[in-house]
């Protein structure tokens, strides 16, 4: 690193660019001309400490020293303190690194988030960048699938299936082509695991995928990525031609004589195509209709092939897990939930987040700890976990350990990870009828519980809250309820009712007239 | 709908945006995207060209444009509003803001403001929602969104 020139890194992330990021950069720039101080300003990606963005820092003997929020007018100031050299400020917050935050994270998936700058090949190579990949290229198929076996990794994208058991169905299907596809639909509120990764370390999914794709045999990936994504749209494009062009991606990886080609399909704003045979379907050109099954799409997949279809943060982790070994991964966690969990704090909290960490610390540990409690001051009075499918927890059950068996044992679900907090100002009510309007908007309309259930359950829903036949009401969306999670063919159907029975369950005083 | 009158200019740059990705494997989606990006919306017209260009039915084309919530099928305004309605943003006061917003700007939700300033879309999650309450402007998304910030962007637009 040249020894003169200060680097200062600001986040080029979307929510670090959405709350004024840009604007520190250029006072930064602006300030530092008029000074005459010499300075390189890195956009680097987020730490994803988002209530402290945005977070800018600096290098210092070595380390990295970070100052937040700032805002433009802060710049000066800033100067003023001898900042560049980790000068003491009011914004002043200590070496990066040592912020509780962080260092009670464990950070494997996200080790590089905010570290590096998301558009250099180089500075993924000097951090571990692509050595995952070269442990790969040396062993056989059934091999790489056996390392993911063992590490235990199971779908962060909802349903925490098994990997290694995915990838040796593809493998096991015979097929002239197979395919690799990302699900970066992320579409469950409260979720942003997805978009950091892309925006602050794209080079790890490319990579991920790559062993994938070595892995089953498959020569093609997609990263179906959703539309109101523009930002990751952009970087992940940028990456993808930087990993072709130093010959990671394309006809002969790395000199391996095996190929993989990938690319970045835009979604278009529909939330059930994040559910996997409804993208299989978007990718083909069509309407997103839910597929039965079987066939799995392991086995029958897009256009007909054998497809490894997997989480976006699922695939990220991969790297890892070949960097240190499947048994490094799997000592962490606990039962069967291995590794790590990748907690998205959001909603009305405090200190609003990405937090890495074990399976096994509890919602509240979590909540309080990490979270702070509400942004208001105001008590938590539920949280919901898992995206709108997801139950609102009661403060009663925030002893709850995360991970994905525990979870289910109270109805809930960790599903992506996500934690929308609420405090006691939120009227449960409107939270239960947002459930089944945003399953009706969204329904893919295959099935009729599902698309009819849905603004029946609204409609139900307003008659309790506007008085008539409230106790008849009630019963009747209990039904209703019951029809959907019974008769419908895929969760979105199938779990809208779940919030909305939690509210019945653990906040009736909210579902009646006012 | 009655068709906007430049729909004859618009028919040859439809056909070339088809023919052009006609090859590509699961070719409409990216066409749609593409007519948007180029004309701000995907006009009825462009139905029956990419439909011949592909060699699909009207119908099937037609089940595409109207399935997906991002294609617009008229005229965007000057700046289109995507404003957050899921939960996290709930939980820090979207429905104020949407109320706020769509008193301001005198329209509802997939509509446009009669000097073709702003038009008004509802999304689900922008992936902001550690500052939430968010919306996207165009392209760029604004977080932890207070009443009087929201009054400031208007202005700006
Ligand atoms: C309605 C619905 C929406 C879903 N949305 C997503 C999503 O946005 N992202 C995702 O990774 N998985 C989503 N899933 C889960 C996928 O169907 C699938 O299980 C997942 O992509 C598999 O990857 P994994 O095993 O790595 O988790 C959704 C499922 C349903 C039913
Ligand atoms: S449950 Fe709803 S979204 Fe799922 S297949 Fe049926 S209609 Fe489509
Ligand atoms: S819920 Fe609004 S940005 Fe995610």
């Amino acid at each position: 690193m040249a020894g003169d020139t200060l680097r200062i890194y600001v986040p080029n992330d979307t929510a670090a660019r959405s709350v004024g990021a840009d604007a520190v950069a250029a006072a930064i720039e602006r300030t530092a001309g008029e000074r005459g101080v010499a300075i390189e300003i890195v956009r680097n990606g987020s730490r994803g400490l988002y209530w402290l963005e945005p977070l800018v820092e600096v290098a210092v003997a070595g380390e990295r020293v970070a100052y937040g929020p700032v805002t433009p007018d802060d710049v000066p100031g800033l100067f003023d303190a001898g900042f560049t050299t980790g000068g003491k400020h009011a914004r002043h917050l200590g070496a990066t690194e040592a912020l509780p935050y962080l260092s009670g994270q464990t950070r494997l998936t996200f080790a590089r988030a905010g570290l590096i700058a998301p558009s250099s090949l180089e500075d993924y190579r000097e951090h571990e960048g692509y050595r995952g990949l070269e442990a790969a290229l040396a062993m056989d198929t059934q091999a790489i699938v056996d390392v993911v076996k063992e590490s235990g990794l199971r779908g962060r994208g909802g349903a925490g299936f098994p990997t290694g058991i995915k990838w040796q169905t593809v493998l096991d299907t015979p097929g002239t082509q197979k395919y690799v596809v990302c699900n970066a639909d992320e579409g469950d509120s409260g979720t942003f695991a997805d978009r950091m990764i892309m925006e602050s370390d794209p080079f790890v999914l490319i990579e991920g995928m790559t062993i994938a794709g070595l892995a089953v045999g498959a020569t093609q990936g997609y990263i179906y990525l959703r539309a109101e994504y523009p930002q990751a749209i952009r970087t992940m494009n940028t990456a993808i031609a930087a990993a072709e062009q130093a010959g990671y991606l394309g006809a002969d990886v790395c000199g391996s004589g095996r190929a993989f080609h990938l690319e970045v399909r835009e979604a278009a704003g529909a939330y059930i195509c994040g559910e996997e045979t409804s993208m299989l379907e978007s990718l083909e050109g069509k309407r997103g209709m839910v597929r039965y099954r079987p066939p799995l799409p392991a086995v029958k997949g897009l256009f007909g092939a054998p497809t490894v279809v997997n989480n976006l943060t699922t695939l990220a982790t991969v790297p890892i897990i070949f960097v240190r070994g499947g048994e490094f991964y799997r000592d962490f966690g606990t039962g069967r939930s291995r590794g790590t969990l990748t907690v998205q704090l959001a909603g009305n909290i405090k200190r609003g987040g990405l937090v890495e960490i074990a399976f096994g610390r509890t919602l509240r540990e979590v909540l309080e700890d990490f979270g702070g409690g509400t942004a208001t001051g105001r008590p938590i009075r539920a949280v919901q976990a898992g995206g709108p499918l997801g139950a609102y927890i009661p403060t009663s059950q925030f002893d709850t350990p995360l991970d994905y068996e525990a979870f289910a044992e109270i109805g809930a679900m960790l599903g992506h990870g996500g934690l929308v907090v609420f405090d006691d100002t939120v009227d449960m009510g409107q939270q239960a009828r947002f459930a089944m309007e945003f399953c009706a908007i969204e329904s893919c309309g295959k099935c009729t519980p599902c698309r009819v259930g849905a603004v029946r359950g609204v409609e139900v829903i307003d008659k309790i809250l506007s008085g008539q036949d409230e106790a008849g009401n009630r019963e009747l969306l209990e039904d209703l309820c019951g029809t959907m999670v019974d008769g419908s063919l895929c969760a979105l159907g199938g779990m809208a009712p779940f919030p909305v029975l939690s509210v019945l369950k653990h906040f009736p005083e909210d579902l009646v007239a006012r | 709908m009655t068709e906007a009158p430049a729909s004859a200019a618009h028919a040859g740059t439809i056909r070339e945006i088809a023919e052009t990705r006609a090859a590509v494997p699961g070719a409409l989606l990216p066409i749609l995207h593409e007519i948007q990006d180029q004309l701000g919306y995907v006009p009825d017209s462009a139905v029956p060209i990419v439909a011949s260009v592909l060699n699909l039915s009207r119908a099937e084309v037609h089940g595409v444009v109207s399935f997906y919530h991002l294609y617009r099928r008229t005229p965007p305004g000057r700046r289109t509003i995507y404003l957050c309605r899921a939960e996290a943003c709930q939980a820090m006061g979207a429905r104020d803001l949407e109320a706020r917003l769509k008193e301001k700007l005198g329209i509802d939700f997939h509509e446009t403001t009669s000097d073709e300033r702003f038009s008004l879309e509802p999304i689900y999650c922008l992936g902001n929602c550690a500052c939430s309450p968010a919306l996207m402007i165009d392209e760029t998304v604004h977080g932890r969104v207070t009443a009087e910030r929201l009054d400031s962007l208007l202005e700006e637009g």
